[in-house]
């Protein structure tokens, strides 16, 4: 008698165990519950690239038969064609990456130079600029639009790279708070043991920057570069200002994309279908907008989710 | 020995030199004049601009005969108290998931940070025109309905809003999954070793330590959020701004008035944000 209840109190610790684990977290049921929640989750944020993907490959009877949902009934290219000569694609990634990587090189190199500054030299005021540093995050672009607009139109700047790559080089460009934070962890969480050395050794301060600091600071110089790329190239408010007609990005041809194709293709009256715009065709350039930044996410991906607690942004 | 002393202090100094130059020429001095703007009726003749004092002409124009501002920065304020605390709390909950000893983290990882690389105006405006943003396949449901029927209630507008926009919302919270999740992971693993032996369940353990020491980090995102969502390109109000500033009748002087106000809002809403989070903060210890 008293075997079989061992038995199955056996059993059911066993199965207990199973569902429910040792500590609470390594149970099938808590896992199950984890794993359900991340999939699940994964699936809503996915969705619309999924549907923008399907959608691009859809022909316009794909698109009118109700029946035809996530799998289009052939492998379809034209909307891409069309895409491709309204966005222009070729000349405008070119532009685009013209106008995007100049600006972050420059963000990215000024901030390690004040970065380091702060964390490595105490000098009167500095508390105040790190207020101020951080002020100038919060300040929204908008406030200081107008100025700046007014300015670099009497400095003949407008519709040119200097509009962006101006406030980069000083520091000022959009959200360089975060890349000065970024370096000033950076850079304080590295031991000094040895730039003193080379101090010692009779070294500049300047010499020590780019001899032995700057070397050091590859992940950050990465991350603030990635982050800043990314961030220039989906700016679109301040750059259609600046920029005006003169320079164009893939997002801002985006914008105007339904007025580019009814341009491109003027409707023809009483003829149906044929020139319409229709969602397969905005839904290509939507995905040909994104997808340069889409391979270079994949390509250097490791370096975004990393990077994050590697350069210690947390790190106060 | 002093003279070393000095000797550093200017090289510090001419290390963020650039930053001061640019702050002067490009932040500090735009704010004083766009401050300088919003008091007056800027008129742009062939001469220059041409400037008259209007007092607070402005900023009473734009509380008073303005009214898609003010509606704009309700509907604004409305938004961002429901978005808000949903961003963090969601981004918290990923960043928990996340911590898990878990198979695929990078790849998690990975989606739930693509948003921040594709998530320009254009593309969640087009997003939004095609109604990917909803929760899929909402429509069909009677609760939906009931609720579009009736839009006008308070409750009803707010549960309508997050249906609708629910996948922007989520999108909007890559960045701060990152940031929690690097504060979990530098936590003290002995912490929770301790806890387990003195009998704390997980979810003791998480409301009485986890969470008091993400506190600096929920402040941290808490101004993030507010920042990148009052500044994204499809903000209606920043939208409003930029029509005001080319348009003949109102021009700089207006549209300087009017980004000075909305300044002083997200300025007054992180105040309160931060002030209630360091509030509680301070309760919980004494």
């Amino acid at each position: 008698m008293q075997t079989k209840t061992q038995q199955v109190n056996k059993y059911y610790f066993k199965t207990r165990r199973m569902f429910l684990g040792m500590q609470g977290t390594d149970g099938l049921l808590y896992k199950l519950l984890i794993y359900g929640l991340l999939v699940g989750i994964g699936f809503v944020y996915l969705y619309p690239l999924l549907y923008m993907g399907v959608y691009s490959f859809k022909s316009l009877d794909d698109l009118l038969n109700p029946l035809v949902n996530w799998i289009p009934t052939q492998f379809y290219t034209g909307n891409y064609e069309q895409a491709n000569t309204v966005l222009n694609f070729f000349s405008t990634l070119m532009e685009t990456l013209y106008v995007t990587v100049l600006p972050a090189l420059a963000q990215t190199a000024v901030a390690a130079v004040v970065g380091y500054g702060l964390a490595r030299f105490d000098f009167r005021g500095k508390n105040m600029m790190f207020v101020l540093v951080l002020a100038t995050f919060i300040i929204p672009p908008q406030v200081t639009l107008i100025p700046r607009y007014i300015f670099f139109n009497e400095l003949n700047i407008l519709g040119s790279l200097s509009a962006f790559l101006l406030p980069a080089t000083f520091g000022q460009g959009l959200n360089s708070a975060i890349f000065i934070l970024i370096f000033y962890q950076f850079f304080r969480a590295v031991p000094k043991a040895l730039e003193e050395a080379a101090q010692l050794d009779g070294a500049g301060h300047f010499r020590i920057f780019f001899t032995i600091a700057l070397p050091m600071a590859a992940p950050a110089i990465i991350i603030s570069f990635l982050f800043s790329f990314v961030w220039y190239w989906n700016e679109t408010y301040l750059a259609a200002i600046y920029f005006g007609d003169a320079l164009t990005t893939l997002p801002l041809q985006l914008q105007k994309f339904v007025a580019t194709y009814q341009q491109m293709f003027p409707a023809e009256m009483g003829v149906s279908g044929g020139n319409q715009l229709n969602e397969g065709i905005k839904m290509a350039g939507t995905v040909l907008s994104i997808l340069p930044l889409l391979i270079v996410y994949f390509i250097t991906q490791r370096w975004f989710v990393e990077g994050v607690d590697r350069s210690g942004i947390t790190g106060e | 020995m002093k003279r070393l002393g000095n000797n550093r202090n200017l090289t510090g100094l001419l290390f963020v030199s650039p930053w001061i130059i640019g702050f002067l020429i490009f932040t500090a001095f735009p704010l004083l004049y766009s401050l300088f703007l919003s008091f007056q009726e800027v008129k742009i003749t062939t001469n220059g601009i041409k400037t008259n004092f209007v007092k607070f002409g402005n900023y009473q124009y734009a509380f008073t005969v303005d009214g898609t501002f003010v509606d704009r920065v309700l509907t604004y304020l409305e938004e961002m108290v429901i978005s808000v605390p949903i961003i963090i709390v969601f981004s918290l909950i990923i960043a928990l998931l996340l911590n898990q000893r878990i198979k695929f983290r990078g790849m998690f990882r990975t989606i739930f940070f693509l948003p921040v690389i594709i998530a320009s105006g254009p593309v969640i405006k087009e997003l939004i025109d095609q109604g990917i943003t909803t929760i899929p396949s909402i429509e069909q449901y009677a609760i939906y309905q009931a609720l579009n029927d009736n839009p006008d209630g308070f409750f009803n507008g707010i549960l309508l809003y997050l249906i609708k926009n629910l996948i922007v919302i989520l999108w909007y919270s890559g960045v701060q999954i990152l940031i929690f999740l690097a504060a979990l992971q530098k936590m003290d693993k002995q912490i929770f070793e301790a806890a387990k032996i003195d009998g704390a369940s997980n979810w003791e353990f998480f409301w009485k330590i986890t969470l008091p020491s993400l506190t600096p980090m929920i402040i941290v995102n808490l101004i993030y959020t507010i920042v990148t969502y009052s500044v994204f390109s499809l903000n209606p109000i920043i939208e409003h701004i930029q029509k005001n500033m080319f348009k003949v009748d109102t021009g700089y002087g207006y549209a300087s008035a009017l980004s000075w106000i909305y300044f002083l809002i997200i300025a007054g809403s992180l105040a309160i944000a931060v002030g209630v989070m360091t509030v509680k903060r301070k309760k919980k210890y004494t």
